[in-house]
């Protein structure tokens, strides 16, 4: 390949730039969070006497303990259910192919766009009604319908690359279709599986609009949620808002960082399909 | 599948043909199909048909509605103020998607080369850092770089361009643009990387051609990269125009709507008319209006860019 050095360089140059500008707002949060409580620092200055007791502050006043249980508990609802239909009708739309399959999921790719904000309203009414306000409910199941057009066209174009001849075989086998599905097709579903998973982890641990509208009690939402009362709370004690921000950031980070490999991928494929 | 002519032997039993003989099996896929519509029925096509519903009637959520016909749309569209936030969603489309897929194309074409150094993966994963946060919490680290105070001011001081600082978020003339470059920063790394991937696959003997050919590096961007791109671009475009229109996190956290109107987004007007002014029909009609205004700026990109295959 013909490269010059001039253009690598400028390459590299370019990158780090870019990764510098990535940073730095984590970079200016973090050293902010070390000042006094209560101060109000320069952007980007390291204290004289970094406070780093004001993260166990942030702890007590954002009550971690309590919030990361809720977000795990709506994930946990959340993401298994999700993904247990979406790969059922997955595997309907996409290897079964029923009469009538086209039209079915063109309803759902219909669903694909739709802004949260153009349900939330009838969805508070019916959540309401369904006595299930501020439980964590409210926000697990309309996140269960919301991700289900993607979790469909995701999990269909897993099923519709399998060659029909694996079917085939299972049923000359004696399968029966929920046999097919279970011990066949599930398992080889695997990869696409985890990366839908990891999807709608990080969309579930990250939703904000629904938790804020159906949730009264911070400490029964999701962690974006969450952030959005503790600001509102501590808003003007910079500092301590900073230690907070950066506390409900590290689950997702760390999370992040230990399957970054899949987590790119998934994020890749995922804005591609979506 | 391509029809099979009549008369013609099929070379092996598809799924069709089997299921012609054992027509019970045929409707079996609409039970595993069940489970699915009955959750997206429930919380996706129910509110979906209501929200069309209620923007016909004025009602505060707890009386009785009436019904007022299209009124709801004509306020829509003749109140300044309202219809301001449908023109502040186009102009958050500048900054949420023109910047960074424009920033996106010519950093990914500068960096190609080196998609395979040990730089580039690492940038892989600091590049998607702002994906993987909450949106909230973007939002709130950018309040605190665009405060009085904050990195930026110090940063244009440091550079002697201390007469240009102000409170960023405060000022109604910078407050929307200022939002904006949150957006941008969410957005230039997924569109960067996106379009990487996409450049990777992009045959290098193309570039070897052209490069004996004579073209330099705008010529080679515009006849090879550009072309072979299409695909991605449109998924960077489709992504971030959604982001854009359905703006709602960052400005909810960063300047709620302010200073007076000026960031005012449908996504924010919708979540204050039905929740604090209790106007739920206006609501309504601005939801119906959010849809069907990403869906139109949305299905053209699709079109454009899909090229045949599928």
């Amino acid at each position: 390949m013909i490269t010059t050095r001039r253009e690598t360089l400028t390459g590299r140059v370019l990158l780090v730039l870019l990764m510098a500008m990535t940073l730095l707002p984590f970079l200016s949060l973090l050293v902010t969070a070390l000042h006094p409580s209560g101060s109000y620092p320069d952007g980007l200055s390291w204290p004289a006497d970094p406070q780093w007791g004001n993260f166990a502050a942030a702890f007590t006043a954002a009550n971690m303990q309590r919030l990361l249980l809720s977000s795990f508990l709506i994930v946990l609802g959340v993401v298994p259910i999700s993904l247990l239909f979406g790969t059922m009708a997955g595997f309907a739309f996409g290897h079964l192919r029923m009469p009538g399959h086209r039209i079915g999921f063109l309803i759902f790719v219909l669903g694909l766009t739709l802004p949260f904000e153009g349900l939330i309203t009838p969805l508070y009414y019916q959540v309401r009604d369904m006595g299930l306000l501020n439980t964590r409910w409210a926000i697990i199941l309309p996140l269960i319908g919301l991700f289900m057009p993607f979790s469909v066209l995701w999990m269909r174009a897993h099923f519709v690359n399998m060659p029909d001849e694996l079917s085939e075989a299972a049923r000359i086998d004696g399968a029966s279709t929920w046999q097919l599905f279970r011990r066949v097709h599930v398992p080889l579903a695997k990869p696409a599986l985890s990366s839908l998973g990891i999807l709608l982890f990080l969309w579930t641990w990250n939703q904000f609009l629904l938790a804020i509208v159906l949730v009264a009690d911070p400490a029964k939402r999701t962690m974006a949620g969450a952030l959005g009362a503790f600001q509102g709370q501590w808003g003007t004690d910079i500092p301590l808002l900073c230690a907070g921000s950066l506390l409900i950031l590290t689950p997702t980070l760390t999370i992040f960082l230990i399957f970054q490999r899949r987590f790119v991928a998934a994020l890749l494929q995922g804005s591609i399909k979506g | 599948m391509s029809l099979t002519p009549p008369g013609t032997t099929r070379p092996r039993s598809t799924g069709r043909g089997r299921r012609a003989r054992r027509p019970r099996r045929a409707w079996l896929g609409w039970a595993f199909a069940l489970p699915a519509i009955a959750v997206y029925t429930t919380f996706v096509l129910r509110p979906l048909a209501l929200t069309v519903q209620y923007s016909f009637y004025d009602w505060n959520g707890i009386g009785a509605a009436s019904w007022i016909g299209l009124d709801n749309y004509t306020r829509l569209f003749t109140e300044p103020e309202l219809l301001a936030t449908i023109l502040h969603a186009f102009e958050l489309i500048v900054f949420f998607s023109f910047v960074p897929v424009l920033m996106g194309l010519a950093v990914a074409a500068t960096i190609r080369r080196i998609a395979q150094s040990r730089l580039a993966t690492v940038a892989r994963t600091v590049l998607f850092l702002p994906q993987v946060i909450p949106l909230v919490a973007a939002g709130i680290m950018w309040t605190w770089l665009l405060s009085t105070t904050g990195l930026v001011n110090q940063m244009l001081s440091a550079v002697g361009l201390g007469s240009l600082t102000r409170a960023w978020l405060g000022d109604f003339g910078t407050a929307l643009p200022a939002v904006g470059v949150i957006g941008a920063w969410v957005q230039i790394g997924l569109c960067t990387l996106l379009l990487l991937a996409g450049m990777s696959k992009i045959d290098v003997s193309l570039y070897e051609a052209a490069r004996l050919d004579g073209a330099g590096p705008v010529r080679e961007f515009v006849s090879i990269t550009l072309p072979s791109l299409r695909q991605e671009i449109g998924v960077c475009v489709t992504v971030t125009v959604i982001a854009a229109l359905a703006s709602f996190d960052i400005i909810y956290v960063s300047t709620q709507g302010g200073p007076g109107n000026s960031t005012m987004v449908p996504g924010l007007e919708i979540f204050y008319l039905a929740f604090s002014e209790r106007q739920v029909g206006m609501a309504s009609a601005l939801a119906v209006v959010l849809t069907l205004l990403v869906l139109l700026c949305v299905l053209p990109i699709q079109r454009l860019t899909r090229d045949g295959n599928r």
